[in-house]
């Protein structure tokens, strides 16, 4: 990933001073943005089950 | 929880006749339809125009109390025209082919369901069911279809090779039997009840509340969805224009909401008020409390006794794919039960109903479930992802097909049907979504329009050369000739030689680019459930 430390930087910026509520929505916009940047459903639902398998979570 | 309060219009009552059964005798009758709500009095007029004798049974003697089902799609309208109340429709429903989707009081976007001309019928007409029903009760009567009100029915058995039937009336009980049973009673249908069928599915806890509304009103005849709109604050709101002044409004109210308290009027006209606007007179005709369920029988055929409509199926009313649904299931099962009584079917025609309309069934059941989990977030994340969806939708574009205010009915394209001959290979590249298991797309001819040609028996479409003589040997089948160039030429891909057959629904069954009877025998025999 070129310039990851910027990307990473600003990602936590961008919650800065936002409640719980609201750095959810702001994820949720920025998830449909890249997802419609993708542009390829079957991409884009292979990357969703990649992040949930990931997380190990459920 | 159902309050009728103020009606404009008194309901017609049907009286009930004694019939000959009650002298004791058992009779056998071909069909008996069971339930006269939209979807029984299609199925069963559909078959009398077929020349199948029906009995039509139902446990009350009028048509519906409120307004209910409103939503007529353009497939329903085609259907129901093709049974003869076209002109009624027309004249007394509301038009619509637009829709606005508001956030907050924001429009989000403006949608055209059917952007082009060259249809008889719009992407919507708005009209009470209890029209509807009147219409179709008064065109059975016209065809002297057997109706018997005030007959409920209390028992039903497989027997032989048919079906005994037990009703009740008020000059006592009696029953017979019928070689074939159409369970058309609804979402409490009193024949599923009877045999203990499972009726499985997803409930939705949130409450609504659904009113039709007296008023004059400058809103214009389309579809108006809110998402949290001022006069609602954290909630959704529909608005319907209906004849007679008439307004459907559907407020979203919660899964704490009250029932017994949300149906009185003192809680009913201020949610009104606030919506319509202090300026603007009106009475509540009609209110309901309701919760959403999405649920579907296992089998929708059972030996001789056929399930469809809400007895067969329960969606969320987002879509308008209850009602809708319903009547595509009369229309798919009523040519294939006459073309069986009438010996002219193979083994695997009925087999189709299912094969066809359970899957429809679920396409409705996924859609109208997914835009009430849109509407009703399950939970913070889901309720994260309908803000950015619906804030997003404002100034891009791609983020609208994410705002689920409904997924319109349209009509089921029946792909993997076992009725369809699938396209050669070699003559692939037919453009535009005609295919065979689609319903006919209407066209502009001559002075008519092309559906009106399609009256319910096997059809064929061919696109002639210019000077070619009608080919058409006649294959029992009637023949359209069409030039290959217009309107109906271009919605199905008609080059010089490109032939259509289409079923008594009005579905394709195969397409070919050259006029081939044997080819066309061959589709034929597979569309009457031959092979």
């Amino acid at each position: 990933m070129i310039r990851a430390d910027d990307i990473y930087a600003a990602l936590v910026d961008a919650h800065r001073g936002l409640d719980e509520a609201e750095s959810r929505r702001l994820d949720a916009r920025l998830i449909l943005l890249l997802a419609n940047e993708v542009a390829d459903a079957e991409r884009v639902l292979a990357l969703i089950e990649e992040a949930r398998a990931a997380g190990g979570d459920s | 929880m159902q309050t009728a309060l103020k009606p404009s219009r008194a309901n017609p009552v049907y009286p009930f006749r004694k019939p000959a059964d009650l002298d004791g005798h058992e009779r056998h009758y071909p069909v008996c339809v069971v339930g006269a709500g939209p979807v029984g009095l299609a199925a069963a007029i559909d078959l009398k125009l077929r020349g199948v004798d029906v009995v039509l049974v139902d446990e009350d003697d009028t048509v519906s109390a409120g307004s209910r089902l409103i939503c007529l799609a353009k497939r329903t309208l085609e259907i129901l025209a093709r049974l003869g109340i076209g002109p009624e429709l027309a004249a007394k429903g509301v038009v619509w082919n637009r829709g606005k989707v508001f956030h907050g009081d924001e429009l989000v976007y403006a949608f055209d369901l059917l952007p082009e001309e060259g249809h008889r019928w719009p992407a919507f007409i708005n009209i009470q069911q209890y029209y509807v029903e009147e219409y179709l009760v008064e065109r059975a009567r016209s065809l002297g279809l057997d109706l018997r009100w005030k007959t409920r029915l209390t028992g039903v058995e497989e027997q032989g090779g048919g079906v005994r039937v037990l009703v009740s009336t008020p000059a006592g009980g009696y029953a017979f039997t019928c070689d074939w049973l159409l369970a058309c009673d609804g979402v409490r249908s009193a024949v599923r009840g009877s045999l203990e069928l499972p009726f499985r599915g997803q409930s939705f806890p949130d409450r609504f509340l659904i009113a039709d509304v007296r008023m004059k009103s400058k809103f214009p005849a389309e579809r108006r969805f809110w998402f949290d709109p001022p006069f609602h604050a954290g909630r959704s709101a529909l608005l319907h224009k209906q004849p007679d002044d008439i307004w459907r409004i559907d407020l979203q109210l919660g899964p704490e909401a009250d029932p017994e308290e949300e149906a009185k009027l003192e809680k009913v006209v201020p949610r009104i008020r606030a919506m319509v606007g202090p300026g603007t007179p009106f009475d509540v005709e009609w209110v309901s409390i309701y919760t959403f369920r999405c649920r579907r029988l296992e089998r929708f055929r059972f030996g001789r006794i056929f399930f469809l409509g809400d007895a067969a199926h329960q969606v969320s009313p987002f879509g308008a794919r209850g009602g809708n649904g319903g009547i595509q299931d009369a229309d798919n099962l009523a040519w294939k039960l006459a073309e069986t009584i009438r010996g002219r079917a193979g083994p695997a025609l009925l087999d189709s109903y299912e094969a066809e309309r359970i899957p429809a069934a679920d396409e409705n059941i996924l859609n109208s479930s997914r835009s009430t989990d849109f509407m009703t977030p399950v939970s913070g994340a889901a309720e994260a992802f309908r803000d950015a969806a619906l804030t997003l939708a404002r100034r891009h574009d791609f983020a609208r097909a994410f705002v689920n205010s409904g997924r319109l009915s349209v009509p089921a394209l029946l792909a993997a049907s076992p009725l369809s001959t699938p396209d050669e290979p070699e003559w692939a590249g037919f453009e535009g979504p005609m295919q065979p298991g689609a319903a006919a797309v209407d066209a502009p001819l001559g002075n008519g329009w092309w559906l009106d040609r399609l009256d319910g028996d096997f059809s064929l479409l061919h696109f002639a050369a210019p000077g070619e003589a009608a080919t058409a040997a006649n294959r029992g089948v009637p023949v359209h000739c069409a030039p290959p160039e217009g309107i109906l030429a271009s919605r199905y891909d008609g080059r010089p030689g490109t032939t259509w057959l289409f079923r008594p629904d009005q579905h394709v069954a195969a397409r070919w680019r050259r006029f081939e009877p044997a080819s066309i025998d061959a589709a034929m025999e597979r569309a009457r459930g031959w092979r």
